[in-house]
């Protein structure tokens, strides 16, 4: 079963390394990893997708924590989440298939960043699932370039996760909020 | 006050309570070196960097304190990974430094250069590379922090030449380590220890299986206690051994591969298994499938990612062991054992016949003589006994009775042939009061014994018995039982180590009788130096019994027809 972990590192050199290295050591398949700035500039935040069963995925969270410079690890596979993945795609489109293709992409709420003779170049941002969808229905008119950046995932609800790294006195603090809003 | 990084570095380690460290100087590390006749810290010149990193361990192991290992880039520090990842496997407290070169070198293949940030990345309990002097107050005593405290384990800090070349402000209180995410403090929720206690209160047939993270956690006394108050029998790893006395009643030995095969039986019938401090090696409880299976099982342990890693629990108490068992002791009650210890007792039988005291010489000398003869005349003293990895390593694990807590120093986790003979050194710098006697296959202490000279250049008094039985006698053995006895690559032609060890200027003897063993034994403990004795042994012997790797527990391959002259296993 596909897991997804939010995870908040120190922002220090090497640190992705880390993460990706004890997956690869321990035999853990990552499916996705993505990597970026937060609120805080001393903390980075990771979203990582692995295919593990529910023991396995503990003991992901478990040798994360090992790693010195992991201050949390949230496994949201179960919870209420928002999920974002973007992806470009250049797909061939001549004559008659461009009106076609611009279609698909507006039913898709999708959007063309580029143009050119023979294709288009269409960018799209969503769950995994979306992504995928629309990929099927271009698939027939030639695929020429895709890239997908992986996804990113946030709790639903006004202040879940945040976390409060204390840098000074050595400890995490970190502020969870239990009775989070399921608002959008 | 202004420093250079040079100073700052040995300020730190003395402020961190270091008097020893073992090392190697070359050009990256130069700087350190020279800024070292300022301190007082006593440098121990190792012959191999792998040396100077079993030194640390054997350090650490001994004494419980953070061992040191000092080297320069490159090949210096790439020599210490095996000792690295000797120390990860056994959770040993060990702080590496390495040279490196310039940091504006770093990444052109300068001279020199290794990567081994990088390189010790799955090795390392953690690492630094540190570019600045103004980081490194903070990141050694981090490192030292992180090495000594949760489960322990090896960290490595690699400083550029030009950090320990230039200067600043240093100011100890203020480098404080800064570890936002790192808890080493964890301990169980009331709803553990309760399920815990229930699940020991019910058993009708518990084992304690007790490892090393007791005497990591100093739970020596707890443990006792616990197995006294409930009468709960205890079995032992490797690594665990000397964590209750072997004379103590309850104990019944090893378990394993090559545990005692009445205790790995008892395992089997089990209904309850309380794990303390150990990690379900694979040595230790054979095939998974069928390991313990009627049994429930407890696991105390300080890292959560060892509870369900190997074996299923049905209750994990993360914790350290000490404080747990505190905890746990005041609310346990006494279980009546009784019935299920004469069931021990009965699979003990005639297969507890291991004592060879008695047993007629006829002229063969085999390995389990001279370990029992060795524990016989050591017994009484404060002896520290250190093994490299082998058939004898197996031999003295059954044979030579562990009553103190780290009297035993072994590399179990990775089985580190050439571990001894270095480890010996960093154990007697550590304790010097201590016997020290090292136990190595002639194979194990041709790997290092290069540190013959780092003992006698540091006047140490150490004892080394080699148990000369002309092969790689574990893998032979192995090849007689699995390979139809194609003994590829397993003889050795060995020097002849009486001349060897005199030109070191090491007292050395040869015995291949009986009846020399005693005698040389207390002639080593007379003598005030170094003694090496080479002890020529049966070549053909095995190891009995034994869990063929990937078997059940209790599937174990016994000596086929007892010699009359070593121990009977059944
Ligand atoms: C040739 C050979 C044969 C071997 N045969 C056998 C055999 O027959 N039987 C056998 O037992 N071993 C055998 N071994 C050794 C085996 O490979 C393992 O090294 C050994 O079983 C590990 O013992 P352990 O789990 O007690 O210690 P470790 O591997 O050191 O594990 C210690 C555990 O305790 C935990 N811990 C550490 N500190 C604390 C604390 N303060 N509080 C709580 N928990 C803590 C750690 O997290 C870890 O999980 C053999 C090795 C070799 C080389
Ligand atoms: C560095 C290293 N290389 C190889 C091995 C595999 N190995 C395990 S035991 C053994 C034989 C050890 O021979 P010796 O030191 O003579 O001890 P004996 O088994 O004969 O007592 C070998 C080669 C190892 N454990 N470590
Ligand atoms: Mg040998």
């Amino acid at each position: 079963m596909m897991n997804t972990f939010v995870v908040y590192v120190e922002n220090k050199p090497g640190v992705l390394t880390r993460v990706a290295s004890l997956f690869r050591r321990r035999a853990f398949n990552i499916d996705s990893l993505t990597v970026g700035r937060t609120e805080k500039p001393e903390v980075s935040r990771m979203t990582i997708t692995a295919d593990a069963d529910p023991d396995q995925a503990r003991r992901i969270e478990a040798n994360l924590y090992k790693l010195v410079n992991v201050l949390l690890v949230e496994n949201v596979t179960q919870e209420a989440t928002i999920v974002r993945d973007l992806a470009m795609i250049k797909v061939s489109a001549q004559h008659e298939e461009r009106s076609h293709v611009l279609e698909l992409a507006s039913v898709f709420r999708a959007r063309v960043v580029d143009v050119s003779p023979d294709s288009l170049t269409i960018e799209i941002t969503g769950a995994e699932d979306k992504i995928d969808g629309l990929l099927e229905v271009l698939r027939p008119y030639g695929v020429l370039e895709m890239v997908r950046t992986g996804i990113v995932a946030m709790r639903r609800g006004k202040k879940s996760g945040a976390l409060a790294a204390s840098a000074t006195n050595g400890t995490a603090q970190i502020a969870m909020d239990d009775d989070a809003s399921q608002s959008v | 006050m202004t420093k250079t990084g040079a100073a700052i570095l040995w300020e730190c380690l003395e402020r961190e309570g270091v008097q020893h460290v073992f090392g190697y100087p070359g050009g990256a590390i130069l700087p350190a070196y020279d800024a070292l006749k300022h301190s007082t810290i006593h440098h121990v010149l190792v012959r191999h960097e792998q040396g100077a990193t079993h030194m640390a361990d054997g350090y650490a192991r001994a004494s419980g304190r953070v061992g040191v290992a000092v080297a320069t880039s490159g090949p210096g520090a790439t020599n210490m990974v095996t000792g690295i990842a000797t120390a990860m496997l056994d959770s040993s407290p060990i702080v590496c430094i390495t040279g490196q070169v310039g940091s504006k070198l770093i990444g052109s293949d300068a001279f020199q250069e290794t990567d081994i940030t990088g390189v010790t990345l799955p090795i390392t309990k953690h690492n630094y590379l540190v570019t600045r002097p103004d980081d490194l107050a903070r990141t050694l005593r981090e490192a030292f922090y992180v090495a000594r405290s949760g489960r322990p384990g090896p960290v490595l800090v690699d400083i550029t030449k030009d950090a320990q070349q230039s200067s600043c402000e240093f100011d100890w209180e203020a480098a404080r380590p800064q570890l936002p995410g790192y808890r080493p403090d964890l301990s169980p929720t009331p709803k553990e220890y309760a399920q815990a206690l229930d699940l020991i209160q019910n058993a009708k047939r518990p084992v304690i299986l007790a490892g090393h993270g007791i005497l990591v956690s100093g739970a020596m006394p707890e443990i006792r206690e616990f197995a006294d108050r409930t009468g709960i029998p205890v079995a032992m790893t490797l690594l665990g051994l000397g964590a209750l006395p072997a004379s103590h009643p309850l104990n019944l030995g090893m378990m394993g591969m090559h545990g005692e095969a009445w205790v790995n039986q008892t395992i089997q019938d089990a209904d309850l298994l309380i794990a303390v401090g150990m990690r379900f090696d694979d040595r230790v409880t054979g095939s998974l499938k069928t390991y313990a299976p009627s049994a429930k099982k407890i696991h105390l342990d300080i890292d959560p990612a060892e509870i369900n890693k190997n074996v299923k629990v049905d209750v994990a108490l993360i914790g350290d062991v000490r404080e747990v068992l505190r905890e746990l002791l005041p609310q346990i009650q006494a279980a009546d054992c009784s019935e299920w210890r004469d069931h021990i007792d009965g699979l003990k039988g005639d297969a507890a016949v291991r004592d060879i005291q008695n047993l007629p010489d006829n002229g063969h000398l085999y390995a389990a003589h001279v370990i029992n003869d060795l524990w016989r005349e050591t017994r009484d003293g404060q002896t520290v006994v250190v093994t490299d990895v082998g058939q004898h390593q197996m031999w003295e694990a059954q044979y030579y009775k562990h009553d103190q807590p780290y009297s035993l120093i072994t590399s179990g986790g990775l089985g580190t042939m050439g571990f001894a003979l270095p480890a010996s050194i960093g154990v007697k710098v550590a304790c010097p009061e201590a016997e020290v006697w090292v136990v190595v296959g002639d194979g194990g202490f041709q790997m290092t014994m290069a540190e013959l000279a780092t003992m006698v250049q540091e006047n140490l008094k150490i004892n080394i018995a080699i148990i000369n039985n002309g092969y790689l006698g574990m893998v032979r053995q192995w090849q007689e039982f699995f390979y139809e006895r194609n003994y590829a690559a397993t003889p050795l032609l060995n020097p002849d180590f009486v001349k060897l060890g005199e030109a070191y200027g090491i007292r050395s003897l040869a015995v291949s009788e009986r009846a020399g063993v005693i005698p040389a034994v207390q002639a080593a403990r007379e003598h005030d130096g170094p003694v090496l004795i080479d002890f020529k042994v049966e070549q053909e012997d095995s190891v009995y019994p034994m869990v063929a790797a990937g078997a059940a527990l209790h599937e174990m391959i016994r000596r086929p027809n007892p010699l009359e002259e070593t121990a009977e296993d059944e």
